[in-house]
């Protein structure tokens, strides 16, 4: 079962693709949170009738399949004469995509902080900005970090789409590599691997600050 | 002094507060009793603006609360207030609760907010639970760390809002001997309460709520040895 012809060339093929992954995906989700925590505020804290057409827009990157989303920004930035890279493309797709996720889950932890304890706060003169910051995203982080950590390794398994415009990303350069060695299974349980390592270390340092604040309760 | 003057207040169509008249003097302890929905606990966050009014006044020291003008974060540093439960804020151990609000409202430096919170600790018996987290604490050890928490900031006054409703039993006596001895040392209070010998041994004056009026206010021994409404008489002996 290990006699392979896949070199150490190959392997390095691969890696560099992880790298294309790791890369879309980190620029994505920092962008959808950063983007998600700005309109998790909105949607938590204004009414929400003023705050619809963020609603709706978001509604659409969360219902339209991610491949159409890719495939029709790269048209639309083509047609429009924009010239931007795939791989810029890509991420601003993924982060458009991650942060209408992200909100709800931005929404839904700030929801979770009580709001007599929110009122404590107040009570003791502090402003809208001092609860939120001191009171609230702490609060709130404890509450939306597990979803937070899943949005994160889905955003990165989700990326692999983004083959679709040309990118030679994790999967793409296995397939690459399947087409011309003819070694599927081996090929992609490396490729399985290549993504399991890219993803434990994230699970596990959400697992241990979600520990770590467990003994405080 | 606080002053309420004929203060109107609706959630939507409900109409919890019908025209609420009171007069709280520096250093009296008035206590509010009545059933459920009397709007006592609405008058309370009225007082330091946490919740809008119709119509009507709420004055402080001089300060109408509800104006346009009024920093409302300046004036809630002299009026401290305590909810049944959820007061405490969970990520920070018992001495950061008390210390946040002196180090970013008042500017306190970290020493000298620290020393302030040890000392209000203390004098609510929680002196050795500094460094821990108020999850590990007792409903009864809470509630102390909020009364300590409101304390800190030196107010003028402090609204109770039914502090030991959400309490054990046996958490309950340790709760009302630390406001007992809040009023013994001059503190103004307002408490709204269940707690029928707890209002009569330790209030001024005992004001009954109903269905969002105030119905009585008098002395704890008229209110409860000769009450004169017939509201006052079915709910004392319903409670009883």
């Amino acid at each position: 079962m290990f006699d392979t012809s896949l070199t150490l060339n190959d392997v390095w093929f691969m890696l560099k693709g992880a790298g294309v992954t790791l890369a879309v995906t980190a620029f994505a989700v920092t962008g959808g949170t950063v983007l998600g925590l700005l309109f998790g505020v909105i949607r938590s804290q204004v009414r929400p009738w003023i705050t619809l057409p963020l609603i709706f827009v978001l509604d659409i990157f969360r219902s339209v399949p991610l491949l159409i989303q890719l495939i029709l920004a790269n048209a639309l930035q083509a047609i429009a004469g924009f010239q931007i890279s795939p791989f810029v493309t890509s991420c601003i797709v993924l982060a458009l995509y991650t942060s209408a996720y992200c909100t709800e889950i931005v929404r839904g932890a700030i929801e979770a902080v009580p709001k007599v304890t929110r009122r404590a706060a107040r009570s003791l003169g502090m402003t809208w900005g001092q609860d939120m910051t001191q009171i609230v995203f702490p609060m709130a982080l404890r509450v939306g970090l597990p979803s937070w950590i899943g949005l994160t390794l889905g955003v990165m398994k989700d990326s692999a789409l983004i083959l679709w415009l040309g990118l030679i990303e994790l999967l793409r350069a296995s397939q690459i590599l399947v087409t011309r060695l003819q070694e599927p299974m081996f090929i992609l349980l490396v490729a399985g691997a290549i993504y399991f390592a890219l993803s434990f270390p994230i699970a596990r340092f959400g697992a241990h600050l979600e520990r770590r604040w467990q003994e405080n309760d | 002094m606080i002053e309420i003057e004929n203060v109107h207040k609706s959630f939507g169509a409900l109409e919890v507060l019908k025209g609420i008249d009171l007069t709280v003097e520096k250093g009296e302890v008035v206590s509010v009793i009545g059933g459920s929905g009397s709007g006592k606990s609405t008058l309370l966050t009225c007082i330091n603006g946490l919740e809008p009014i119709n119509t009507g006044r709420i004055v402080v020291d001089g300060t109408e609360v509800h104006a346009a003008s009024t920093d409302l974060n300046r004036l809630r540093r002299k009026i401290g207030i305590v909810f049944q439960q959820f007061n405490a804020f969970p990520h920070l151990t018992v001495l950061e609760n008390v210390t946040l609000a002196l180090r970013k409202v008042l500017g306190k430096s970290r020493g000298e907010a620290e020393e302030i919170a040890a000392r209000q600790l203390g004098h609510v018996g929680l002196g050795d639970k500094l460094k821990v987290y108020p999850g590990r604490l007792s409903g009864g050890q809470q509630q102390r760390m909020a009364i300590a928490r409101a304390l800190a900031m030196s107010p003028d006054y402090i609204l109770f809002d039914e502090v030991t409703s959400a309490l054990d039993p046996q958490l309950v006596g340790e709760v009302l001997d630390t406001l007992k001895l809040l009023a013994e040392e001059g503190m103004t209070m307002i408490c709204v309460t269940h707690e029928m010998n707890f209002a009569r041994d330790v209030s001024h004056r005992v004001a009954f709520f109903h269905k969002g009026v105030m119905a009585e206010i008098g002395a704890p021994d008229q209110i409860f040895g000769a009450p004169e409404r017939p509201e006052t008489r079915e709910f004392l002996s319903n409670v009883r």
